[in-house]
């Protein structure tokens, strides 16, 4: 092929052609948790990593800019990753049930089981409900912790 | 794509041969993230994370040294795995090759940083307390 023709061949047909249902969906979230994990989740895991070994001033500074500033004046800079940090951790905690139950769901499709279509949604579904009430149920627990 | 030709396999086309090693592997360090990270997880809710004395204590046991290691072992293996696939599914032409090379500088200095900060953490009060102390 010279490559300036436009290609005529048949294109397989990509998300928008098909009708979403709970299998697709569970699909998908696994790639997009797991991703969200190995990059978002594993970042801040290193960078924590790298303050707790810098000593007390580098792991202050990390909570500071993560969780919370407890100086009087806090910049804006802090403002805003201070909300970022708790919104990042709590995606980073559903993507971690939603990946760790979707990852389940593949070790039992792999024995060959759970295709039939109805407990094949049933499964998907659940999967997905099961990450959402886990990463809830985690928060509660966080929060009434720290009250 | 490749049809088995001497020619597809110089251009590495087609099947690479290790579809089964990775599909394995993949299972298999799945296996380990479900105990090691889990085994994580657990201890950061439970852990007083504002605490740097404490976190460091915890992080500096031999038994919690040894199985965060463990982690980012099976944690970068798995991975680096799945965001081959990733690269594989949605990036082409040259583009694949800087991908695939970018990601394998991430998945081995990650990897490395962490076994180095958490051997840094587990013997720093080991050599602290200088020859012969123990």
């Amino acid at each position: 092929m010279a490559g300036n023709e436009p290609n005529t061949r048949p294109r397989a047909p990509h998300l928008q052609v098909y009708k979403w249902g709970p299998a697709m969906a569970v699909s998908i979230l696994h790639r997009a948790s797991g991703d969200g994990l190995a990059i978002v989740g594993v970042g801040l895991f290193l960078w924590w990593l790298g303050a707790i070994a810098g000593g007390p001033e580098a792991y202050a500074a990390f909570v500071a800019c993560v969780w919370r500033d407890p100086s009087p004046e806090i910049t804006l800079f802090h403002q805003v990753t201070n909300i970022l940090g708790k919104i990042v951790l709590v995606g980073l905690t559903w993507a971690f049930f939603q990946h760790l139950f979707s990852g389940l769901r593949h070790f039992v499709l792999d024995t060959g089981a759970g295709y039939e279509l109805k407990s094949n949604k049933l499964w998907s579904t659940v999967v997905i409900a099961a990450g959402i009430a886990a990463t809830a149920a985690t928060w509660l627990y966080i929060m009434a912790e720290a009250l | 794509m490749g049809d088995g030709t001497h020619l597809g396999k110089v251009r590495g086309l087609g099947s690479s041969g290790h579809g089964s090693q990775h599909w394995l592997q993949q299972r298999l360090t799945a296996l380990g993230n479900i105990l090691l990270v889990g085994f994580f997880v657990v201890s950061l809710i439970r852990l007083p994370l504002g605490d740097h004395a404490a976190v460091l204590r915890w992080a500096a046991n031999p038994m919690v040294a040894l199985a965060l290691i463990l982690m980012v072992v099976s944690v970068f293996w798995h991975l680096r795995l799945g965001l081959t696939v990733l690269i594989e599914d949605y990036v082409h032409g040259p583009m694949l090759l800087l991908a695939t090379v970018l990601l394998n500088f991430y998945a081995i200095g990650g990897a490395v940083y962490g076994i180095f900060t958490i051997a840094r953490i587990a013997l720093v009060p080991v050599m602290a307390a200088g020859p012969g102390g123990m």
